[in-house]
This record gives C-alpha cells, sequence and structure tokens, in this order.
C-alpha cells in the first residue's frame, strides 16, 4: 500500500517525465532527440533495446510466457515542413500531420536547430479562404540568402511552447502521444516482472500515417497489442457527441476509424481495471486512428486493443490531460502486463 | 528514342500488355532473369556481389486511361476512368481503345446547341462518349468489349530544342531512366521492378518488392510541374529544367534521411543540379515499398512533368538526363562501397 | 435443366440474415456458417481476428495442389452506442456504410447486457419549421428511446454496445427474397452451394471456404485470413448493385440473369476468362461487370497480399444495398455455386502456374 508521500512522489516524478518528454523536438521522421531521451530513462531496466531501421525503438522485456506482447506509444508529434523560401526570406510551409491552419494564427515554431519563428497570412478578404498555402513563417531574417544559412527547404518546425502545470491537470504541446510514451516508461520502471515476453515500442511517424507500428510489429509478430494514445473528449462547451471526460479514468477504446476492439482484449482490459479498482471509461471514436490500427492487422491477425488517455485540444499546442488519468492508465498498463496472455 | 516508343505505348492500369512486352524486349538481354508476377509487374534481376547493399530501382508503367463500361445503342462506348482523370481534359480528344486500338474520339454536344449557361460548366463523364465510327452496337462490339481500356492517342514529339511532349510521361519517364541504367553494370545486386496499377491506388510496386526485400529502394518517377502562368513560386513543386527532383516528404513517404542524404552527396559531388519537390501532396509506389516486412530505406526521385495526366504532358530533356546521370553516378558509388548502409541478411 | 436453390440452402441464408453480427462481433454467425459447412468439409480454424477458415481437401498431388480461396465476408453494418443522455436517449453511430435517411422509424435491437428493444427517433416534423422538414434528418439529431427511464436504460446499456435494426428475412414474389445483411451472407450461400456442387465433382485443388470479418469498416478479415492461407487463386464473392429505376445500367446488373463476373484492375484477366469460359461450357447464364477502382469488396485485400495473388470477383445483383430491405433473387446464389463448383474442378497446376505469365 502507498502511503500519500510516495503517492505525491509518484505524481511528481510523472509530471517532470512528462515534462522533458513534451519540451522535446519530435516530428514525424525527425524523432531522434526524443529517442535519446526515452532510451536513457529505460536502458537499464530492460533485457535489450534496439532501433528498427525505421527508427521505432523496440524495448523488450522477457516473461515467463513466451506469448508475444506488444506496447506501441508513438514518440512522433505534428509539425510544418518548409517547401519554399521567398526572395524576402519569408517561408512557405506544408503540414506533417493534422495541423489546422486556424491553430497556426500567431503561433510561434522552432525548428530542431533552435531557430524560432512566428506565422502569419497574406491579406485575406474572408477568414473563410485560410489555408496552409496561404500562410509563412517569419523567422527575422531579411532575404532568401540569409534564411537558408539556418533553415533548408524540408526542414521541419515544431509548436514553440512550454509545459505548464494546472496542478490537477497538465497542458503541453505533444501530450498527443508522449504523455503515451510516459505510460510506458512509468510501467517499466515501476514493474520487476511481466508474465509474457513484452516489447515495448516507442513508434515514429503515426501522425503521417501509421508507420511505424507497421513495419515493427512485422517484426515483432506479436500475439496481443494494446496501444497507448490519447483520444478526444465531449466535455468541452457544445462539443462533438462524445462519452469520455476528462478525469474520470483512463479510456479503453471500442471504436474509431482503423480498428474495433478485439473482444477479448476488451474484457481482459476491464477485468484488470474492474479487479484493481481503477475507474475507466469505454470510448467510441467517430474519427482518427492510432498504431492499434496498424498492429492488428499485422501478418495474420493481431488480437489488440488501445489504452487511451482523454486530451482536450488536441493538435493544439496546448493539449491537455487529467494527472489522475495519466496515473491510473499506468496502473492499468502495469496491471494487464502480469495477465498470461492465452 | 526509348523515351518516344514508351510513351506511345498503351497501357492502363490493369492491361498493361503492350508496354510490358515493350520493355521485357528491350531490356532482356541486359539481365539476368526477367519474370513477371501474379499481378503482371514486370521483375528483372542483375546479380552483384552479395555483400554489398541488394538495390531495387522501380517505375511504374501503367497509365491513367478509360474503361468502356457500355456499348449504347447507337454505337457509341460509354465509360469510366481509371486513375485520376481531369474530366475536363476529356472532351475532343482522339483516343484508342482497345489491344487492336480501335482509333476513337471523345465528342460532345456542338457549342450551337448549348446554352449559354452550359458553356461555363464542365462536362460530366456521363455526357461524354467515345466515338469509334460504329454504326450501331453490333457493328462496336465487332471490336470492342465490355472492359476494354482506352488512352489518349498522343504522339510524341520535339517542341523546343530541349523539350519534349508526349503522354504518359508519369511515369514512362522513370520506366526509360530505369531501362537505361539497366544497360549499365554495377557490382551490387539490382533488382528493377515496372510496376503495374500504380494509378489506382499504388497496388502493384509493394507485391513485386515483397519476395526481394531490397536493403534499398529508389522510385524513379515523372512529378507534378506547375511552374506556370497562374501559379505563384511557392506552389510550383517544381520547376522544368532545373533538374531531378528529390522527394522530401508526400502523403505516403517520409523518404529515408541516410539514402536521401547519399543522393544529394552524389548530385552535389558530381555537379549535377537537383531540386527538391516542394510539395506534400500526392504519393508514389515508395509509399507502399518503404512499408513491407520490417521496413525498407526508401527514396524518390523524378523527372519534373507538366501536365501530367492529361494527354500531352512537357518534359525537358536536360532534366531527363541529369535524373539519368545522378542515379548513374549513385550506383557506380555504391558499387565501390562508397556508402555505409546496413546489409541486411 | 437448372433446378432452383435448394430449400437447405435457403433456410441457411435465411437463418444468417435473421442473426446478428456487425463488424468486430461475428461469432455467432461464424458458428453458424461452421455448423452447416460442417458436413462438406474436412477442417475448419478460427483465426486471431475471428475468421472462419474452411479446408475441403482436393484429390491433387500434395507438392503441388493448388490452393483455391473463396471468400465472402460475414459481417453486417450497423449502430453503435455513443452516449447515453441525462433522460436514457441513446446517441449512436455507424459501423459502416449507412443512408442515415433509411434509419428514422426503425425498429432496432440494442445487444446490452441484455437484447433490448427499442425505435430510432428524432423530433416530429409538426414541431420542425418548413426549411428543416426539406432536409434529411441528419444523424446527429436521432436518438434511439428504449421506452425506459435513465436509471434502468444505464443498467442495461453502456457506451460502444452494437444496435442492429430489427429486420425479419422474407420471401417475395418467385424466387426473390429480402432481408438484412444479405450483403454478404448470400455470398456465404453461394460459397456452401459451390462446396455441396463439389461434393460430386472431383477436384484436384485444395478449397479454402473463408468467412471473413470486418469488411465493411475495411476489408480488414481478408487482409489477415490471407497473408495466413497464401492461396495460389483468391475469387472475392461479394453482392453489387441491382438494376433499378434511376440507376445507369452501367453501375447495375439484373436480379435472376446469373452471377456477375466482375472485370477490372483487381481481377486477373485469366481468371476472368476462365470463369466465363465455364459459364459457357455449363450452360449457366452470367452477366459481366465492370469496376474501374479496385476498392469496396474482399478483392482489394486479397489482390495486394505478400507477393501477389491473382484474384477474381464474382457477385450477386442486390437492390437496396445497406438496408434493412436488401432484395436479390435465389437463383443467382445457386447459379454462382455451380460456376464456381465447375471452375474449381478445372483447376489444376499447370493453369495456376499460368497465371504469373503476361
Amino acid at each position: 500500500m502507498n502511503s500519500v508521500k510516495d503517492y505525491r512522489q509518484e505524481v511528481l516524478t510523472l509530471k517532470k517525465i512528462i515534462k522533458r518528454l513534451t519540451e522535446t523536438y519530435g516530428p514525424s521522421g525527425h524523432e531522434k532527440n526524443v529517442t535519446e531521451l526515452i532510451k536513457n530513462e529505460i536502458e537499464s531496466l530492460v533485457d535489450e533495446v534496439k532501433i528498427d531501421k525505421m527508427g521505432n525503438m523496440i524495448a523488450f522485456k522477457s516473461g515467463n510466457s513466451d506469448k508475444k506482447v506488444m506496447l506501441a506509444a508513438h514518440m512522433d508529434e505534428i509539425g510544418l515542413i518548409v517547401t519554399h523560401i521567398d526572395e524576402n526570406g519569408f517561408i512557405r510551409f506544408s503540414n506533417v500531420g493534422g495541423v489546422s491552419p486556424y491553430v497556426l494564427l500567431g503561433e510561434r515554431v522552432i525548428f530542431g536547430n533552435g531557430v524560432e519563428g512566428v506565422i502569419d497570412k497574406e491579406k485575406l478578404d474572408s477568414i473563410k479562404e485560410l489555408k496552409l498555402s496561404k500562410m509563412y513563417i517569419d523567422i527575422g531574417l531579411s532575404n532568401e540568402e540569409e534564411v537558408k544559412e539556418k533553415v533548408q527547404i524540408g526542414d521541419v518546425a515544431i509548436y514553440k511552447r512550454e509545459f505548464s502545470d494546472l496542478d490537477k491537470r497538465l497542458v503541453a504541446k505533444s501530450l498527443d502521444n508522449r504523455v503515451g510514451c510516459a505510460i510506458l516508461i512509468e510501467a517499466i520502471k515501476g514493474l520487476k516482472e511481466v508474465a509474457n515476453d513484452t516489447y515495448f515500442v516507442f513508434t515514429v511517424q503515426e501522425e503521417v500515417g501509421i508507420r511505424g507500428a507497421q513495419t515493427s510489429a512485422f517484426g515483432i509478430a506479436p500475439d496481443f497489442g494494446i496501444a497507448v494514445d490519447v483520444t478526444a473528449t465531449g466535455d468541452t462547451p457544445e462539443a462533438k457527441i462524445m462519452a469520455v471526460s476528462l478525469g474520470e479514468g483512463p479510456a479503453i477504446k471500442i471504436k474509431d476509424r482503423s480498428l474495433i476492439t478485439h473482444p477479448k482484449v476488451k474484457e481482459l482490459m476491464v477485468k484488470v481495471a474492474e479487479r484493481e479498482e481503477i475507474p475507466y471509461q469505454f470510448e467510441v471514436l467517430e474519427f482518427g486512428g492510432t498504431d492499434a490500427g496498424s498492429i492488428h492487422l499485422t501478418r495474420g491477425g493481431v488480437p489488440t486493443g488501445v489504452l487511451s488517455i482523454p486530451a482536450r485540444y488536441i493538435h493544439t499546442p496546448s493539449e491537455m490531460v487529467d494527472c489522475g488519468d495519466v496515473e491510473y492508465g499506468v496502473k492499468l498498463l502495469s496491471a494487464i502486463l502480469q495477465e498470461e496472455i492465452e | 528514342m526509348l523515351l518516344a516508343e514508351l510513351s506511345e505505348a498503351i497501357g492502363v492500369s490493369g492491361a498493361e500488355y503492350e508496354i510490358r512486352d515493350l520493355i521485357r524486349e528491350e531490356i532482356k538481354e541486359h539481365v539476368d532473369e526477367i519474370r513477371t508476377d501474379a499481378l503482371g509487374n514486370l521483375i528483372v534481376h542483375k546479380e552483384g556481389d552479395s555483400s554489398l547493399p541488394t538495390l531495387l530501382l522501380a517505375a511504374h508503367m501503367d497509365e491513367i486511361g478509360l474503361m468502356v463500361t457500355k456499348v449504347e445503342k447507337n454505337g457509341l462506348l460509354s465509360f469510366k476512368p481509371i486513375g485520376g482523370i481531369d474530366k475536363r481534359v476529356l472532351v475532343s480528344k482522339k483516343v484508342v481503345v482497345g489491344k487492336d486500338k480501335i482509333p476513337g474520339v471523345i465528342g460532345a454536344k456542338a457549342i450551337h446547341l448549348q446554352r449559354p449557361s452550359e458553356r461555363k460548366r464542365p462536362l460530366k463523364i456521363k455526357q461524354l462518349y467515345i466515338d469509334i465510327g460504329a454504326k450501331d452496337d453490333k457493328a462496336a462490339k465487332k471490336v470492342v468489349n465490355i472492359g476494354d481500356t482506352a488512352t489518349f492517342a498522343t504522339k510524341f514529339s520535339q517542341l523546343g530544342p530541349k523539350t519534349v511532349k508526349g503522354k504518359a510521361f508519369d511515369d514512362r519517364v522513370g520506366c526509360s531512366v530505369l531501362m537505361e541504367l539497366l544497360r549499365n553494370d554495377y557490382d551490387f545486386p539490382l533488382y528493377g521492378v515496372f510496376s503495374v496499377q500504380e494509378e489506382v491506388g499504388l497496388r502493384g510496386a509493394g507485391v513485386a518488392a515483397y519476395d526481394i526485400n531490397p536493403d534499398l529502394t529508389i522510385v524513379i518517377e515523372g512529378t507534378t510541374a506547375s511552374d506556370v502562368p497562374g501559379s505563384k513560386e511557392h506552389v510550383y513543386s517544381t520547376t522544368v529544367g532545373e533538374g531531378p527532383a528529390l522527394t522530401m516528404m508526400d502523403m505516403t513517404i517520409i523518404p529515408n534521411r541516410g539514402l536521401m542524404q547519399s543522393i544529394i552527396e552524389t548530385a552535389e559531388d558530381t555537379n549535377i543540379g537537383y531540386q527538391f519537390r516542394r510539395s506534400t501532396a500526392a504519393g508514389t509506389d515508395a509509399g507502399r515499398i518503404h512499408l513491407l516486412k520490417e521496413g525498407i530505406p526508401t527514396a524518390v526521385v523524378s523527372v519534373p512533368v507538366r501536365y501530367i495526366h492529361s494527354p500531352a504532358s512537357l518534359l525537358n530533356l536536360d532534366d531527363y538526363e541529369a535524373t539519368k546521370n545522378l542515379l548513374n553516378e549513385f550506383c557506380k558509388r555504391l558499387s565501390s562501397g562508397g556508402f555505409n548502409f546496413e546489409k541486411d541478411n | 435443366m437448372e433446378g432452383g436453390l435448394s430449400l437447405e440452402s435457403k433456410d441457411f441464408l435465411k437463418s444468417l440474415s435473421n442473426k446478428t453480427g456487425v463488424s468486430g462481433t461475428e461469432e455467432e454467425i461464424t458458428k453458424a456458417v461452421k455448423e452447416v459447412f460442417g458436413d462438406y468439409i474436412d477442417e475448419s480454424r478460427t483465426d486471431a481476428l475471428g475468421n472462419l477458415i474452411t479446408l475441403k481437401r482436393g484429390e491433387g498431388k500434395e507438392s503441388d495442389k493448388p490452393q483455391i480461396m473463396l471468400a465472402a465476408h460475414i459481417d453486417e453494418i450497423g449502430l453503435m452506442v455513443k452516449e447515453i443522455d441525462e433522460k436514457g436517449f441513446l446517441k449512436f453511430t455507424t459501423v459502416g456504410g449507412i443512408d442515415q435517411r433509411t434509419l428514422v422509424g426503425q425498429e432496432v435491437l440494442v445487444y446490452g447486457k441484455e437484447v433490448v428493444k427499442g425505435i430510432i427517433g428524432a423530433k416530429p416534423p409538426h414541431v420542425q419549421d418548413k426549411k428543416e422538414q426539406k432536409q434529411a434528418i441528419k444523424l446527429k439529431d436521432m436518438y434511439i428511446d428504449l421506452g425506459r427511464n435513465v436509471k434502468e436504460v444505464k443498467g442495461l446499456v453502456e457506451v460502444g454496445d452494437l444496435i442492429v435494426v430489427t429486420r425479419e428475412f422474407c420471401d417475395l414474389e418467385g424466387n426473390r427474397v429480402s432481408g438484412k445483411s444479405l450483403d454478404d451472407r448470400a455470398g456465404v450461400t453461394m460459397v456452401l452451394e459451390c462446396l455441396k456442387e463439389l461434393q460430386r465433382l472431383k477436384h484436384a485443388s485444395d478449397v479454402y471456404g473463408v468467412a471473413t470479418v470486418q469488411e465493411e469498416v475495411g476489408v480488414r478479415g481478408a487482409t489477415t485470413s490471407t497473408y495466413g492461407i497464401v492461396p495460389d487463386i483468391g475469387i472475392a464473392i461479394d453482392v453489387c448493385h441491382g438494376e433499378m429505376p434511376g440507376v445507369s445500367d452501367e453501375e447495375t446488373a439484373n436480379l435472376g440473369e446469373g452471377p456477375v463476373i466482375f472485370l477490372g484492375p483487381q481481377v486477373h484477366p485469366k481468371l476472368h476468362k476462365k470463369l466465363k469460359r465455364i459459364a459457357q461450357e455449363f450452360d449457366i447464364s452470367y452477366q459481366i461487370g465492370t469496376s474501374t477502382s479496385p476498392r469496396g469488396t474482399d478483392a482489394f485485400a486479397i489482390q495486394v497480399t505478400r507477393s501477389g495473388i491473382p484474384t477474381a470477383l464474382v457477385s450477386i445483383p442486390l437492390r437496396y444495398m445497406h438496408t434493412s430491405v436488401e432484395t436479390l433473387d435465389l437463383n443467382d446464389i445457386k447459379k454462382g455455386g455451380r460456376l464456381l463448383a465447375n471452375f474449381i474442378s478445372q483447376v489444376d497446376s499447370e493453369f495456376v502456374e499460368g497465371l504469373r505469365c503476361f
């Protein structure tokens, strides 16, 4: 039984790792910094860490049963890729993953080498005409030559935004899906043993089409899969109807565009949550997908589910999650890893 | 000229007969093995030193086109598009139908018979027919079957001193570059895939590459150049005459960074001008190939082409030569162990 | 002379149509199929996603015995609870493609802790303004009324529970029948017909009759089952649109005039040709369908599995697809079964070899 003090300590550690993860640069295709950070955290705690050809980091912990469980949390975040630099030094860009032009207005961004810029738009007759091709990044230099010394076509910028601790809730960019990475890391740290051979996979390129999970799952050929990712909520003013709220526990996904959760996986997750007295909610997401979409269609098929962390304002610089949901997420995942898979 | 023959050959997605036969005839003497697979991909192999990385070069041989879906009582042919065709380019074009290349025209109601408001609206596919001159359905069915494909009857020719026009440069230009490269001998094991059905959802190349399991793949494409009036510079994507275009990211792939870097180094060391494909729209066979099995490092090199997917596209022969030279230099360097790629066993 | 569809096969279709098996929860259907297929096959198994894979062995030499896969999907479109509101009304989403206009006023079954009856309701026209009345009622404005209070509802139903429209299979005039989810349980019935025919025909090939899952949400079952089987030939059996007023006959086939042998990029030309030839040889009426995009049936997934599978598509004409009153002609199923069986009995390793020669 944990004391209150231990619990406070746990929350602090969790917040600290989430802060570090969300303040790290790692858009799709450029996940190296995130990989390094996570590797340092977990390397000594697992039997093996390897990075595959796509850049996925696979941490392996052997279990009592040789059934293979694959857990996946994607490391990449959305971003903006440079497509053109004009003679006055303005940078044109396209999206890496789902970025709304409206969210970008007035936003500051930062490149991998630390160069910062601000975003604005061409003159528009109506704000409805706003699209990415009418927007640009200004890095404060006056011509093409100067800019090209710092930024090249193909470079990727991300939101520049620091982590905020609102006590009960956390706000940061890229909580989608660094919060998932944090849950895997904390699970690894807390676990002495796992029931099955367990592959903790920190995947790449989820935001551009669930790519890293596809190749890593092929290599692992798991018997069972769980993706850990964020999901939307329906608990904000006049929101799209969705029965998921912040603070009511991690969500067990039933369905999204990429997956219908295997009944066996759903049952196991529910059984464990009930037994451990972990609050949970069921999630029916009418859009989007996660790494589970790729994993369950690997080779001859893999029973797969998703442990979701409810998050507001997904894909903005200020995504919000509830600390309790994350805590319970770690507990639920850790308890599932003690279950022997048939 | 090889490109001329390739451009004029027919081969709509799923019916790549003529183009495949043409390519097979031209290259069979230069390769160690040549075969087709269950979808009709043409796969060739040149043996090499197995301690060097195996390279796959891929170009798709299919083109967009039309499929005859019904023979009308009056002998006209109804059709549906295969692949992404802008319906507005179809009217008043000459086409050829089926394996026997029956000539036909796509006609529409004359301007005299149209209301002024009609003239502003694009014609729907349903309002268009192929007319092969058959007097009724019986006559038409003697030479055309439902399911036959049709493509534009565009002749290849030189325009300016450096530019040529023709149909289907996407991706016959890639086929042409690949065929020329296959005539050379390199030390590493080399596979060439002329894939089918790229235009209907990138279906052929992934299947062809599955058993090859190469260490590296380069897809050779003909890609959009929008350096034309009405486009601002930041939406050109590629510019004709500025050399081969390297894909930095599209809807289907973020190319392998190491492989991209080696291609760029090769270009810079050999003074071959190149450009980036400055758009993230659309996709190529590379999207399928790089996600096969545990992942295959893949990049895309394209010749800029204006007016792709239309009856007449245009490219610059210097771009063509530079693309070929760049890939040749890359292969030469790969032969001499000039790159540090992991060899997968 | 051709007889009609046997009573046993018709009853099979009827029982499948009346059962519930929305994408992702097809066990009840799998069980029923396994039971009836049992008499005609040598073995069966269920894979990780729930596909039922049955095998009827052929007489060919073990070393070069062609493997033929027949795939028909057993899942049906449906609805899913996405929220229970404070009064106990259920808000719902769709599983698979459903025309929202067909839903208002339907009776439904909600698969909660027990099966609960309900009605799909919407704001009555009397209280809608003129503009509203002219527009189709949107899915987001519909709800399911279980006629119970919120406490009762929450005791019975959870977010994620499945819902189907209630509809009994029924006979229409002649050989025509109507019901829900004939797409694609009629296809499964065609596979049964084929297996029955094969009882009296010699065949060298191993025949995999596969009842695939999750077709309606993205041909997922066919993706994994084909990967596991690696057939030499894959034939997807599905439904296509039947002729009706207001729809161009390029898009449709006629009910009762035989199975539709499809053409298009997803179909191997030699398989198409052979199927057509078999139909002519055995005097089985057939129709030709064209499809310029490979999407929409299991053939889409089968063809590009591993290093490529020669694939064909045979369809049953069906009206009012993805509604609860899908209508078809039983003779088309019978004829399709005969076509497939005779095709299979004529496949040998030499023919399979030829499928890779273009």
